[in-house]
């Protein structure tokens, strides 16, 4: 175990996986001589040269199109997206193809491509740099999206992106690029797709989260617990397709009620499936209505304190927790 | 199994062999469109030419990329009739399982890796693999067959682009068939060739008669002589003419009936049955011959679509991971 910020557990993922395999590389805006905007890539063009990481023109359709026909013919390659908004640019790369030519070619293509960058809202970056995309992308059938929200999940969890035969968007949050935590260094540790985590034991309600949003949730439970006796009982989703809702059901049949704390809008989001899928499977053991706490229904605000209404903070989470345990 | 035979250099009469069965094979898929038996296509009738010409300068290694019209460049490619004909009929010996139809069909054992319906969609992937080919040293080349269509997607700009800029063996195919969808070409450009836009790029261009196979044979020859040897990319764009409608059934009401009687009298296959039957090459006999054994494998192609399975309903789910 290593003390590593998010950003640094990206980067050696990234590397790790370079090195086992000369078939991964990484190709992007800014990635190479700059060393990214955000400096996850910082020493990879010096230690694996031009070849394997490569800068690209602002061409985000032609960048991922280039990915996609490359993992074609079996290389891996990671597309660093300078924020995951620009990845929209490259949808008909991303959706009608990477998401659908195994399926089409009736198996005979795979496309192990990687699309990862940061994601979610910023300091005043205004509304075309800080969307969430997460229900966008899990739409389709054929992508992996995946929200880490610890450094070591983001590690464990793009080792297995990078090591897989499908198409994965790979939503980091930019908030938590400088949070610190303690992550494995044996090479071979990865996290498979498709587990949620139990992030925190209580027994009173159940928040489901993921990406920066599991970390304000624990900060709210930690709160809740030592001002009000309230324990909440926290599931980290880390993975939105594959979804596994199993540690939700075993929770909500624990504490009858459930939240879901997501950053993105709230119409047609996360919250929105998470929500169904309890009714579907446990509406008998349900308490309350299930709660969701969503940024605002609004284009970001450039204005800081207009910005600051606009995405879920501490008091939202503490007010729908009181609301399912009716102590409003 | 399918395999490249003996592409390389194939005779004249080989390639209208080739010609007639693709023309026969997609006439007749019209046809059993129809008759009601498979679902609708696009067909490429009036650009055989083109598809065997440039197919036949290719070899083993080359891979090929293409779209809605891609009946042509897999039968010219060696396909097998019999399951490219299942596989616009849906059906399970297909060669995708009855997963793509027309529409997405593909052919890895054969290097034809992709057909994507979205217009210019197979540019970018196109240039992809010919960074792959690059990086692994792999000798081949990428050819990738487009429209004029696809030339006016912002994705041609950016396709072309990263190729000149990254030197990749890739042949970029125009196939200015002179209709896009339901729209002629002059209503979307102020130019006749799309070569015009490639040499912008920094690369060499040709254009070539598309409708004389052994002109574009000769065409796609230097073309792909010159990616082997320099490793960087060309644009050949082949001047043809789609004579059937955008999709089956089509009537052709929006299409100027002097522009194709005019283009119908330069119909590839019929000139170039002219010419090898004036210049001796094959008699009347022969080509009777010819077009009687291309008439039976289409027609036992179409018994095979048609008698084949439809994919088990396991299949539903399999293969959206892996």
């Amino acid at each position: 175990m290593s003390e590593m910020s998010y950003r640094d557990a990206i980067r050696a993922a990234m590397m790790e996986e370079m090195d086992r395999d000369p078939s991964v590389l990484i190709m992007g805006e800014d990635i190479g001589i700059y060393e990214g905007t955000f400096r996850i890539t910082a020493g990879m063009l010096k230690k694996y040269g031009a070849k394997r990481v490569i800068d690209t023109p602002i061409a985000e359709a032609g960048m991922v199109g280039t990915a996609v026909g490359m993992a074609m013919l079996g290389l891996r390659p990671i597309v660093e997206m300078m924020t995951v908004n620009f990845a929209i640019v490259a949808a008909d790369q991303i959706l009608n193809h990477a998401a659908k030519i195994r399926y089409f070619s009736g198996g005979q293509v795979d496309i192990p491509v990687v699309i990862r960058g940061p994601h979610g809202a910023g300091v005043q970056l205004s509304a075309q740099h800080s969307q969430s995309f997460e229900s966008f992308y899990a739409h389709f059938p054929g992508l992996k999206v995946v929200a880490p929200g610890s450094p070591a999940d983001a590690k464990g969890l793009l080792k297995t992106a990078i090591r897989g035969k499908d198409p994965v968007m790979f939503l980091e949050s930019a908030a938590l690029y400088g949070m610190k935590g303690e992550v494995p260094d044996d090479p071979n540790f990865t996290v498979p797709f498709g587990e949620s985590r139990l992030a925190r034991e209580g027994r009173d309600a159940t928040i489901v989260s993921w990406g920066r949003m599991l970390q304000l949730s624990l900060i709210v439970a930690e709160k809740l617990a030592k001002d009000e006796g309230i324990e909440l009982e926290v599931i980290d989703l880390r993975c939105l397709r594959p979804l596994d809702m199993e540690p939700v059901y075993a929770s909500v049949s624990k504490t009858h009620r459930a939240i879901v704390v997501q950053e993105q809008w709230k119409p047609f989001g996360p919250g929105a499936e998470i929500s169904a899928s309890i009714n579907e499977r446990m509406f008998d053991e349900l308490d309350a209505p299930v709660a969701r706490v969503t940024g605002e229904d609004v284009p970001m605000p450039y204005a800081r304190n207009l910005e600051l209404l606009a995405t879920p903070h501490e008091e939202h989470v503490v007010a729908a927790v009181k609301r399912v345990l009716y102590r409003e | 199994m399918t395999t490249v035979e003996s592409i390389v250099d194939r005779s004249v009469t080989q390639k209208l062999e080739t010609m007639l069965l693709i023309r026969t094979f997609e006439e007749k898929s019209a046809e059993l469109k129809a008759a009601g038996h498979s679902p609708s296509m696009c067909t490429s009738v009036g650009q055989e030419a083109s598809a065997v010409g440039v197919i036949s300068a290719l070899d083993e290694r080359d891979l090929i990329l293409t779209n809605h019209r891609s009946a042509g460049h897999l039968l010219a490619r060696g396909a097998d009739p019999n399951r490219v004909m299942a596989e616009i009929h849906g059906k399970a010996t297909g060669y995708c399982g009855g997963k793509s139809g027309s529409l997405h069909i593909s052919v890895k054992e054969i290097g034809v890796i992709l057909t994507s319906t979205i217009v210019g969609g197979e540019l970018s992937l196109a240039t992809g693999v010919g960074l792959s080919l690059q990086m692994l040293e792999m000798q081949g080349i990428a050819t990738v067959f487009f429209g004029d269509g696809a030339a006016t997607e912002g994705i041609f700009h950016e396709s072309v682009n990263l190729a000149a800029v990254w030197d990749l063996p890739v042949l970029y195919v125009c196939e200015n068939n002179q209709w896009q969808a339901y729209v002629h070409r002059k209503e979307t450009m102020r130019i006749d060739h799309i070569s015009e836009w490639g040499a912008r790029y920094g690369i060499r261009t040709a254009t070539v008669d598309g409708n004389d196979v052994e002109a574009v044979a000769a065409a796609a020859r230097d073309a792909v002589a010159y990616i082997r040897e320099t490793g960087k990319p060309f644009l050949l764009e082949t001047y043809t003419y789609r004579l059937r409608g955008h999709m089956e059934p089509d009537d052709q009401a929006y299409v100027d009936k002097e522009e194709l009687s005019r283009w119908r009298s330069k119909d590839p296959i019929t000139a170039l049955e002219r010419k090898l039957v004036t210049d001796g090459v094959l008699t009347a006999t022969e080509l009777a011959a010819m077009k009687e054994t291309v008439r039976k494998k289409v027609e036992a192609a179409a018994q095979f679509a048609i008698t084949s399975p439809y994919p088990t309903l396991d299949q539903l789910t399999a293969g959206v991971y892996a």
